[in-house]
């Protein structure tokens, strides 16, 4: 990787961070296309759960990870909602960039830079 | 803590399509993988890697649509313009699979109704729509904003129709089929529009700073470009020609090391 693209790696992480760190908590609380067509018809309660009618959401059951300390996009066991949000959100871009970054490394076309690619390596040499 | 789920959560669609559609979605991401590896060089993958984290902070950001409704990017044409359609809907499904094992959103049952819908046919649509207009468009910056903004409007409502065929095959509660498929068109046209600002936004920042980094630039408008062309189509700016006429002889990316 040059220094260029490393540059605009890092620029465009940090745009990435100020938006799941500060801007997310300016975010809409309103349910989305999908889960507020999915409650259409029923009644909810304040805390978003249902209490009656027919929708599709009637039968949904919980989320196998909701105990899980990032769950709902904050952090278990800190109270200040603005910092459980930002931390949470900061965290899942590190992790997400991570964990993309190096898959993709790891089944990337071998051959060391774009020009030299062009050159035909065997790309199904085996690994992954 | 009050409720941010963004995506299809357990129990609405039942068990036996939710498992088909998680062998399906498998298919197609190892598909994905075969051919997005031609896409993967040195270069692309720290991109790719960067187009899903800045996909999982815009996910974040909800923005109103309608009172009580909104929506937020689900990010497939953003990531093929940048990166390409394979390894774009690796990107996206990426996203889904941390926001599903690490914060609770989305079920882990409904995984595969996700991607399929979101990573899979978003991508898909935005892309085929992209390739058709780039090739429609003139050679122009504008361009490239447009075809942007209109695939994304796209490609968010026919993933969300995605779903109402996940629901008209396996759907847990008996209600009008057309009922939902409207409601749920009705609200993705407009979140297909944020969708459609955001990606616009983004997609002409890149391509304004390093258009070599744009894959939909390299792999369907450099071939026939000439450094006459690009002077003429481009005659307000003055750093794009000089910077796509470098891969103008090229139809392989080049430029990186060079620039």
């Amino acid at each position: 990787m040059t220094r260029r693209l490393a540059w605009f790696i890092a620029g465009g992480l940090l745009v990435a961070l100020l938006l799941a760190g500060v801007v997310s908590n300016f975010a809409s609380s309103s349910p989305d296309g999908l889960d507020a067509t999915a409650r259409k018809g029923c009644t909810t309660d304040a805390d978003g759960t249902i209490t009656g009618g027919t929708c599709m959401a009637r039968q949904e059951k919980d989320h196998q990870m909701k105990d899980s300390p990032l769950a709902d996009y904050g952090i278990k066991g800190i109270d200040n909602p603005y910092l459980s949000t930002g931390l949470s959100g900061a965290l899942g871009v590190v992790l997400t960039f991570g964990v993309g970054a190096g898959a993709f490394w790891l089944v990337r076309r071998r051959g060391r830079t774009a020009s030299a690619s062009a050159s035909p390596t065997a790309p199904g040499s085996g690994e992954n | 803590m009050d409720a941010v789920a963004m995506h299809i959560a357990n129990g609405i669609v039942n068990g036996p399509v939710s498992a088909a559609f998680a062998a399906l979605a498998a298919a197609a991401l190892t598909v994905c993988v075969a051919r997005g590896r031609a896409d993967l060089d040195d270069r692309l993958a720290p991109l790719a890697g960067l187009v899903a984290a800045f996909i999982f902070a815009v996910q974040m950001l909800n923005f109103q649509v309608l009172p009580g409704v909104s929506g937020h990017l689900l990010g497939g044409t953003l990531a093929a313009i940048l990166v390409g359609p394979w390894v774009g809907a690796l990107c996206v499904s990426t996203v889904l699979i941390i926001q599903c094992l690490l914060f609770a959103d989305g079920g882990l049952t409904a995984l595969g109704l996700n991607i399929t819908n979101m990573a899979v046919v978003g991508t898909a649509a935005g892309y085929l729509l992209v390739a058709a207009l780039l090739r429609l468009l003139p050679r122009k910056r504008y361009a490239l904003t447009l075809t942007a903004f209109v695939a994304s409007v796209v490609s968010v409502v026919v993933a969300s129709q995605g779903f109402v065929f996940e629901y008209w095959l396996g759907g847990t509660t008996e209600l009008s089929l057309s009922t939902i498929a409207g409601s749920m068109a009705g609200a993705h046209v407009l979140i297909g529009v944020g969708e459609g600002l955001i990606t616009a936004t983004t997609v002409a920042t890149v391509a304004a700073v390093r258009p070599d980094l744009v894959y939909a630039l390299r792999r369907l408008r450099a071939p026939a470009r000439t450094a006459a062309a690009a002077a003429s189509a481009q005659p307000a700016t003055s750093e794009l020609p000089a910077a796509t006429s470098a891969t103008a002889g090229a139809p392989e990316p080049t430029v990186d090391g060079a620039a």
